[in-house]
């Protein structure tokens, strides 16, 4: 009882000292709410404290509940800056961003960005099939998600509906060929009873232990995979130019408009889309994205990113796309 | 106007610390109200979709299965460890309550990776095909196992207490072993089995961990979805009502079966212990069913946690003991059960001595928040103390609170059980010798019903060790709890390295269960 007592006490006493100490952000460090991993990103923000010798506060978290958190923060957000993994959550929040200078926005071509200019793409994810290498060679695997609707490919397929990566390549698939093409090819894919898994590591898993035999995914999980078990019997296949599953998605970053470290924030931005920023997608071990900037090589092995054409989509609207897009999903009985 | 204790009119400073409890707990509801109004008429619409209708039906069907399956296995291993001569009683009893250490979601992987088509089962059997673990199976056996603890440590305390005297009057009139069972022990206990049945059934509702990698569509998994579509919220907060309103239904339906016969000890601290009951020739199924309790849900995550870190340790992987994170996660959640009980108190002092209708509406009410998923929570208090408590945002103090407005009814579930138990007599007698209500309340009824709050306080110590969605949003930054830093490395299927941090916090947590639950009682065993 004692200690019980004694514990509400002393945390009564933390509060306030807790209170006294506040959290002002004109001094203190610069705050990144980032969806992107810790395991992956964590690395580069601190060779951003290294160089720019700005303190980094960085509330990890999932992309699109930190895109809920800000919008419930409305204007008293702590947060100077959004790191996120798809365009979608950073579109959510758009009203809440500040316009990026155009010598920011120019690093990286104009289709990795957003056309209002409120963010900007810092790495690029390619979607990919993921196949496993036992049972197929790579000229079985198709070229088009079209294809996938074939019969022989039932029960065989894994993919992601609650995913945000997913539910981007549907938004493309819809804005490329139509709404209703697109209907008609969950309908086709549905009969195929495709698996469906919460996220992509799972599923180039299930690929790599022979649960399926193909995956619809994002190229780099191959590589968090194969870290974990080198020999996996599992790689990627990259599709035809122009087709909906070969989308280029980004992940991006974009400047509070609340903020009041406006210069600092940029700095990040501007760090994270600078030469040695970019460098690092292609060097290190597990984070195995394209760098958007132009001549900066990506990982040895992956085909060069001006290679890859996806669907000409504007990944700015995927924002606002989304509703229409899950709605679709929730029709054709992908989502409950 | 009741009978009894009740009657008189309550203290106002005791009525307002349990309005001022009560209202603070009720944040989240204000939040979805909010949300709903300004989604305007489409609610409405939204409530009487099929889809909202089928997915209440299949979370009601998960909640059942669980509820049932939880009672199932508790009740007779609590009888067991309790009033038979089985060998070991003392062991068994430590070991089933030791799931309750498990995150469900940790428990979840590991049947994941037990049974899974590759699973480790499937490789070291050479069998083809196992039953698929996903679905509403391996949500159901994920779930039982890591909520079953708070049914069987409720009815073994229960059990433990209850008067031998009561019993020993039913046989001395004819009645036989089986009958006393169900005619006297369980309806003296079935008020401790429902209270566990309905932390059961909370928990249930607002897990998404679990249903989330089952596959299984309950309200919450749909709640998850419809926040990460971003833009409208309107649904989400619908969802959560739905969600609130099965709470209702739970308390109500528990409130039935609780109050069907109503049970004081007249002398709290002198109640004899019942002699065992021989298990004769029974004893070798009684230790075969002790052993497939605790082997399944103890035995088997332990080997698959244990598997992954050992497959960690070979391929030399980068492995640190979280020292750091489990200093926060004993920190906060140690201040979360001590706040959690002080709030707890007065509710349930309210509700159980003052009884009016307005004392058991607030005590009702103080449940509203509990079925709610963790995100609904954290962004609801994100809302409130954004906008109106910037000093305290992303502060501890707010993560504590969050974690006390999430497990309040397992604190108030361990007080009342032991306010039930002392008789409001005694404290009537200390009354007419002239103390006043705080008077009685400090030097005569907290420390006959000590026990109870330090149960109380010890679940929501547990729950809180374990929680995850509320954590990642409200934490200070920086502050890295045991289930953060699991969350971090499942994020990138790094399974192996998860293992750690995973098994450091059964270690931290397995201490305080035994301490405060171990069948310490010299009593305990004789025979």
């Amino acid at each position: 009882m004692k200690i019980w007592m004694g514990l509400v006490a002393l945390s009564a006493v933390v509060a306030i000292a807790a209170g006294c100490g506040g959290n002002s952000s004109q001094s203190g460090p610069l705050t990144v709410y980032s969806g992107r991993e810790e395991e992956l990103v964590k690395p580069l923000l601190e060779q951003f404290e290294r160089t720019a010798g700005i303190k980094v506060d960085v509330r990890y978290g999932d992309s699109a509940e930190l895109a809920a958190t800000i919008a419930e923060e409305g204007g008293n957000s702590p947060a100077d800056v959004f790191f996120a993994q798809d365009p979608g959550s950073l579109g959510a929040v758009e009203a809440q961003l500040a316009e990026l200078p155009q010598a920011t926005l120019d690093r990286v071509a104009e289709r990795f960005r957003d056309s209002g200019g409120r963010w900007v793409g810092t790495s690029g994810r390619a979607r990919v099939i993921a196949y496993n290498t036992d049972a197929l060679g790579e000229e079985q695997v198709p070229d088009s998600v079209f294809d996938l609707t074939d019969p022989v490919w039932k029960g065989k397929i894994g993919i992601a509906p609650t995913n945000a990566s997913f539910q981007a390549f549907v938004t493309a698939m819809r804005l490329s060929a139509g709404d209703e093409k697109t209907r008609q090819w969950l309908v086709d894919l549905k009969r195929n009873d495709p698996k469906t898994y919460e996220k992509n590591t799972p599923i180039v898993e299930a690929v790599a232990a022979g649960e399926i035999e193909i995956g619809l995914v994002n190229h780099y999980y191959l590589y968090l995979v194969k870290a974990e078990r080198p020999d996996a019997p599992v790689a990627n296949h990259f599709l035809a130019p122009g087709d909906p599953g070969a989308l280029v998605s980004v992940a991006g970053v974009g400047v509070l408009a609340t903020s009041d470290r406006q210069d600092d924030a940029r700095k990040l931005v501007d760090f994270l889309l600078s030469d040695d920023g970019q460098r690092f997608y292609g060097e290190s071990a597990e984070e195995a994205e394209y760098p958007l900037v132009a001549g900066i090589p990506a990982r040895n092995g992956l085909p060069p990113l001006d290679r890859l054409e996806g669907p000409n989509v504007d990944l700015g609207s995927f924002g606002g796309e989304l509703e229409k897009t899950l709605e679709l999903l929730r029709r054709t009985g992908y989502l409950s | 106007m009741s009978r009894g204790a009740g009657g008189r009119r309550p203290p106002l400073p005791l009525a307002l610390a349990a309005g001022a409890a009560v209202v603070l707990l009720l944040l989240p509801l204000a939040y979805l109200l909010i949300r709903v109004a300004s989604g305007g008429g489409r609610a409405v619409d939204l409530l009487w979709d099929t889809g909202t209708l089928r997915l209440a039906g299949r979370t009601v069907l998960l909640v059942g299965g669980v509820v049932a399956a939880t009672i199932a296995v508790s009740v007779p291993t609590a009888w067991l460890v309790t009033r038979t001569d089985l060998p070991g009683r003392r062991l068994w009893s430590a070991a089933a309550a030791l799931p309750l250490v498990i995150p469900s979601y940790v428990a979840a992987l590991c049947l994941l990776g037990l049974f899974g088509e590759k699973g480790l089962l499937q490789q070291a059997l050479g069998i083809e095909r196992l039953p698929d673990p996903t679905g509403y199976g391996g949500a159901l056996a994920a779930l039982t196992l890591s909520t079953y603890p708070y049914v069987f440590l409720l009815t073994r305390s229960a059990l433990r207490d209850l008067d031998p005297g009561q019993e020993e009057a039913a046989r001395s009139l004819g009645v036989g072993r089986a009958g006393v069972f169900v005619r006297v022990t369980l309806p003296s206990v079935r008020p401790a089995i429902s209270l566990g049945a309905l932390l059961v059934a909370l928990y249930t509702l607002s897990d998404f961990g679990v249903v989330s990698l089952m596959r299984y569509d309950a309200l919450t998994r749909a709640i998850y979805l419809h926040y990460r579509s971003l833009f409208d919220r309107t649904p989400a907060a619908v969802l959560s009502l739905v969600l609130v309103a099965l709470t209702a239904v739970a308390l109500v339906v528990e409130r039935r079966v609780r109050t069907r016969g109503r049970v004081h000890r007249t002398s709290p601290g002198a109640a004899r212990r019942a002699a065992p009951v021989p298990l004769g020739r029974w004893k070798v199924a009684a230790l075969a069913w002790c052993a497939i309790v605790t082997g399944a849900f103890l035995a088997l995550p332990a080997f698959v946690l244990g598997f992954w870190l050992e497959r960690a340790i070979v391929d030399d992987r980068a492995l640190e003991l979280p020292w750091a994170q489990a200093l926060s996660s004993l920190a906060a959640s140690a201040l979360a059960a001590a706040w959690a009980v002080a709030a707890a108190v007065p509710v349930a002092v309210l509700a159980l001595r003052y009884p009016s209708r307005g004392s058991r509406t607030l005590e009702r009410l103080s449940f509203a928040g509990n079925a709610l998923p963790g995100l609904v929570i954290a962004l609801s208090l994100v809302f409130f103390a954004a906008r109106y408590a910037a000093p305290v945002y992303q502060t501890l103090a707010l993560l504590v609170f969050a974690y006390v407005t999430r497990f309040f009814p397992q604190a108030l579930s361990g007080v009342e059980s032991a306010l039930h138990r002392v008789d409001p007599r005694v404290e009537e007698a200390a009354r007419g010798l002239g103390r006043g209500w705080l008077s009685t309340l400090v030097t005569v009824t907290v420390p006959l019903a000590r026990s109870g709050f330090l149960a109380g306080g010890a679940l929501v110590f547990l729950s809180a060790m374990k929680e995850l969605p509320a954590t990642l949003l409200l934490r200070p930054i920086g502050f890295e709890t045991l289930a953060t830093e699991i969350w971090t490395l499942t994020q990138v299927g790094a399974y192996s390295r998860a293992a750690l941090p995973s098994l450091v916090l059964i270690a931290v947590s397995a201490p305080v269960l035994y301490l405060v639950f171990a069948d310490r009682r010299p009593g305990a065993h004789g025979g």
